[in-house]
């Protein structure tokens, strides 16, 4: 039997705002436990919640940039349900009438060789407060209760089930990630718990139109974490299927040390939350003139940057996206490409390889690189010039990234004498030392074998310590092998 | 001294014929005398009076004073004011000192008012006697065998025992004007949004008002003066140009058109009450003013959407209190649940339990739509009643409430007697509008008798013009009961 994933994902994003959806107490990771709960925070008596327009102002950000319909008026409600850390007794969130209705998003999914492009519906988007945390470590048969986090904004985005596979399901996440910080909305910081997915798994064969009986897999913190805990959901259920059994909806945990889901809760023992409109808030009307300053105030899309790489730098797919997962990322690109317009090609290859594989070992960001975009650029329009190989380069790099020279790659070059020969007498002159010294490769190479030419390049490069340039000393070779 | 007006009572201390020392030592001396007998205060707190009253008097020595700087105000346990015992009525709340101060309670401390205590109430304003309060009945002043009504009955009583000159109070469902009406005295609801919630605990948030209590409509437009206005801190708070609600009482009364709703003049309204209103509208007509008939078709209606919207909304707003994080826990349970649930049976009263349960229910899967959606539905077919009554008339009249004060027991064991209380003064709540009670004479066992006047929105300048030009020729409003012989 052949079987269909579907998979629909739930992301919380935290916004960015300096302070809680609610109160005006501040958003600042790490504080104290309950050094950043105000009155309101901690649910005092008589207190109310203000609506913050900040957070407001994001999530309209990101219905523009999804191509989503802003619903004016749009409604906070009341989910009611008891846990020490919800202090209010219930959570202020949107249910019938979100911020931010349908839009999508574009992913592309697989690697360089076998991409492709696919669009992910959205349902909605709406804005709720998180609650507090429970610290159950350090109390003895207590349970410890920190309300920093309580109040915190966050903008819930829900897609349709379009995604059919655990890969598609990280691309867009990876999307989602890299949108909500390239429009400045929140940080990403996925071990702070800025941008929590949660799953919903079901199965189907293939063919049918009939979703199946879903598990919604709660807070997955990493793609990594994603990926697997929807590969192990997956074929959870289609082992009970195959078995003859059926699924139970219900929720379910990802246990990252064992590599596998468990049963949190069943849709049986699934609360009623009792939502209403919140009293204490007015319906949240947002303008058309909002809306519009919101639209001005936006930096172009990565999306269009995507295909703007493609048609202006003939960029592939691949690299055009890779380049633009980050504003950032694609700041850098387009720096380096600024001052060698020529060379686009060769700039996103080694901001795609050596840049990036050198900040992923050190775990850095683009924006602490310690090469710089004109830095760089000069390096390559050595390269370009004939000036260094592209093997030399790499070293040239080393050097860089240690800042040597100032990151100055002529300095470097010059310091460590790493200037190719392009003087033809003095090649020449080491190719017939070598044709001599070798007179067996030089009948092998006559008598048909390529492998002899390989090893005589070779041995020129050796003894010019790769100073040579290498299209030079091939073409040099030809010439005297065949004289 | 105890019987005086604000307004004389302001004008003394302004020409410095009395301090506001003095004169809050006086009311405190009333109370400790009185209180015994009423139970209108949950909370006195001398040295925090007085340390307010030295503050007002140094506002005055240095010419900052202002209509009700020094004077001594009681304030509905209900409204959170710093290092205050505010119990709202509650054994859930019994141990709670308010870290903060509410909006209004933020207002009077500005203008250098006293607090001269927290006045007793039903248990989270859930009740139309005081009979709910964890702290026990309030007694009314003119029969210490009845109640004072509710749910801000200590404000009520504390004004009709003269025991402070002016008090404040909450109505979510007729709680100032019911207990103003049973007590004698007069109270006003503003308009929806005119007077901070912040800090004001929540019973039904889209119901709540707070307002003034006090013993004549002058004195309850000085209140208005120091408690109306915007506040950022609460959402439902209104922005509007600031007003002087004092500025229209002189206004004659001619050609005042007076609407009289026929569904509040029908059965279950008692005769001696009907009759001290009928004769308040007779008044009225001599003062100028005409009346015409209106009608409010869906009046009838107003107790059943009340009692699914007010406990659907209070459900959720009393779930902060788990005993986590403030308030009562019981001492001893297993786990977390065991914790809430035994925390909360012993903290809560039994109206206010079963409230919860109503409440509860509405809003739950599969009865929300039948229950709350429709309750919603018709709240504005009430609120579209009044607008087509205000389309041919300036202002509404009828009784506050169906009878006079009854017997403490009388209706505590019968929640639905209970409610019906609130027949006339529930409506104005669903549809925002503001809403009064003063004085209108006496029923059977000379029990007081209130007169409802309901205003349109933002009528209450009208309305204490209203209430002013009859209390200029009418004295029921500076009776006071046998009982309080010394004064």
């Amino acid at each position: 039997m052949q079987w269909e994933i579907v998979i629909g994902l739930e992301v919380h994003t935290q916004l960015s705002t300096q302070s809680k959806i609610f109160s005006g107490a501040p958003t600042t990771f790490g504080a104290a436990p309950n050094a950043q709960a105000c009155a309101v925070d901690i649910a005092l008596p008589g207190v109310l919640p203000v609506l913050n327009h900040g957070a407001v102002e994001r999530a309209i950000r990101f219905g523009l940039s999804v191509g989503a319909k802003i619903n004016s008026p749009s409604i906070f409600a009341r989910k009611n349900y008891f846990y020490p850390d919800l202090p209010k007794g219930y959570q202020i969130s949107q249910y019938e009438l979100p911020v931010v209705a349908g839009g999508s998003v574009k992913i592309q999914v697989g690697g360089a060789g076998n991409q492709y492009e696919k669009t992910i519906r959205l349902t909605r988007a709406h804005l709720e407060e998180d609650a507090g945390k429970s610290l159950h470590e350090d109390f003895q048969g207590m349970t410890g209760i920190d309300l920093n986090r309580a109040g915190t904004p966050l903008l819930e985005i829900v897609s349709e089930p379009d995604m059919r596979s655990s890969d598609e399901a990280v691309a867009f996440a990876k999307s989602l990630h890299s949108l909500v910080r390239w429009i400045d909305i929140c940080d990403g910081n996925m071990q702070e718990g800025s941008f929590r997915c949660d799953a919903n798994v079901s199965v189907r064969l293939l063919g049918s139109d009939r979703l199946g009986t879903r598990c919604e897999i709660k807070n997955l913190n990493s793609f990594r974490f994603l990926e697997k805990a929807i590969n192990y959901e997956a074929r959870r259920q289609i082992e009970i299927l195959e078995d003859g059994g059926t699924i139970r909806q219900e929720t379910r945990l990802y246990d990252s040390d064992k590599n596998e889901t468990r049963t949190m809760r069943s849709k049986e023992d699934a609360q009623d939350y009792r939502y209403f409109p919140d009293p204490d808030l007015l319906p949240l009307a947002i303008s058309e003139d909002w809306i519009n300053h919101v639209r001005t105030m936006l930096p172009q899309l990565p999306e269009v940057r995507r295909s703007n790489y493609i048609t202006e730098y003939g960029l592939s797919s691949y690299d055009a996206g890779v380049l633009t997962s980050s504003k950032e990322m694609a700041s850098y690109f387009e720096r380096t490409v600024e001052l060698l317009p020529a060379q686009a090609k060769l700039c996103a290859n080694w901001i795609m390889s050596e840049v990036n594989g050198r900040l992923h070992k050190e775990s850095l960001d683009i924006a602490q690189c310690p090469v710089t975009p004109a830095q760089l650029s000069l390096l390559l329009l050595r390269v370009s010039d004939g000036t260094i190989s592209g093997k030399t380069a790499k070293d040239v790099f080393d050097a860089m990234w240690r800042v040597e020279c100032n990151g100055d790659a002529d300095l470097i070059i010059e310091s460590k004498g790493l200037k190719q020969i392009s003087d033809m007498s003095e090649i020449e002159k080491l190719i017939v030392d070598i044709l001599a010294a070798n007179p067996q490769q030089v009948s092998d190479y006559h008598s048909g074998k390529e492998k002899a030419f390989n090893s005589l390049v070779g041995q020129a490069m050796k003894a010019t310590k790769g100073k040579a340039n290498p299209s030079q000393v091939n073409d040099l070779l030809k010439k005297k092998l065949a004289g | 001294m105890l019987n005086s007006t604000l307004q004389q009572l302001s004008t003394l201390i302004a020409e410095k014929k009395i301090s506001s020392v003095e004169l809050t030592n006086e009311f405190l001396s009333r109370v400790k005398a009185q209180n015994p007998v009423y139970n209108a205060f949950i909370t006195v707190n001398e040295e925090m009076s007085l340390f307010q009253a030295h503050a007002a008097d140094a506002m005055i020595a240095s010419g900052q004073g202002q209509p009700l700087t020094g004077i001594p105000i009681a304030q509905k346990d209900i409204f959170c004011a710093k290092g205050w015992l505010t119990t709202c009525g509650s054994k859930m709340l019994s141990n709670f000192i308010s870290p903060y101060d509410a909006g209004v309670i933020e207002r009077f401390n500005t203008v250098g008012a006293v607090n001269i205590g927290k006045t007793n109430m039903d248990e989270f304003a859930m009740g139309s006697s005081n009979e709910t309060s964890f702290y026990g009945p309030v007694r009314n002043p003119w029969d210490i065998t009845t109640v004072p009504g509710g749910s801000s009955g200590g404000s009520a009583c504390a004004v009709a025992a003269r025991m402070a000159p002016a008090a404040t109070g909450t109505d979510t469902g007729g709680s100032i004007r019911q207990p103003a009406a049973l007590c004698g005295i007069s109270g006003i609801k503003p308009t929806y949004g005119l007077v901070s919630r912040y800090g004001m605990i929540a019973f039904a948030s889209s119901l709540d008002q707070g307002g003034p209590m006090a013993k004549s409509a002058e004195d309850l437009a000085l209140m208005m003066n120091v408690m109306v206005g915007f506040d950022t801190r609460d959402s439902t708070s209104l922005q509007r140009p600031s007003e002087d609600y004092s500025r229209d009482l002189a206004r004659p009364l001619q050609g005042l058109r007076i609407g009289l709703p026929k569904e509040y003049f029908v059965e279950g309204l008692n005769a001696d009450v009907a009759s001290a209103v009928e004769s308040a509208i007779a008044e009225y007509r001599k003062l100028g003013a005409e009346t015409v008939d209106v009608s409010l078709p869906n009046t009838k209606l107003s107790i059943p959407v009340y009692y699914v919207l007010a406990p659907a909304e209070a459900s959720s707003n009393l779930s902060r209190f788990d005993g986590v994080r403030y308030g009562h826990r019981a001492p001893e349970y297993i786990g977390l649940n065991d914790m809430y649930q035994k925390s909360r049976a012993q903290g809560f009263g039994a109206e206010v339990k079963r409230r919860i349960l109503i409440g509860t229910y509405v809003l739950s899967h599969g009865y929300y739509d039948a229950y709350y959606i429709q309750a919603q539905k018709l709240r504005r077919l009430i609120a579209q009643d009044f607008s087509e009554a205000f389309k041919r008339c300036d202002i509404i009249m009828g009784p506050t409430t169906p009878t006079t004060s009854f017997p403490l027991g009388e209706k505590s064991g019968n929640p639905v007697q209970m409610y019906l209380s609130d027949t006339y003064t529930i409506a104005t709540n669903l549809a925002g509008l503001p809403g009064m009670s003063i004085p209108a004479g006496f029923g059977n066992h000379n029990r007081p008798v209130g007169l409802h006047i309901i205003g349109n929105y933002f009528a209450e300048a009208q309305m204490l013009n209203v209430a002013h030009q009859y209390q200029q020729v009418t004295d029921w409003h500076i009776r006071i009961p046998d009982a309080l012989t010394d004064l």
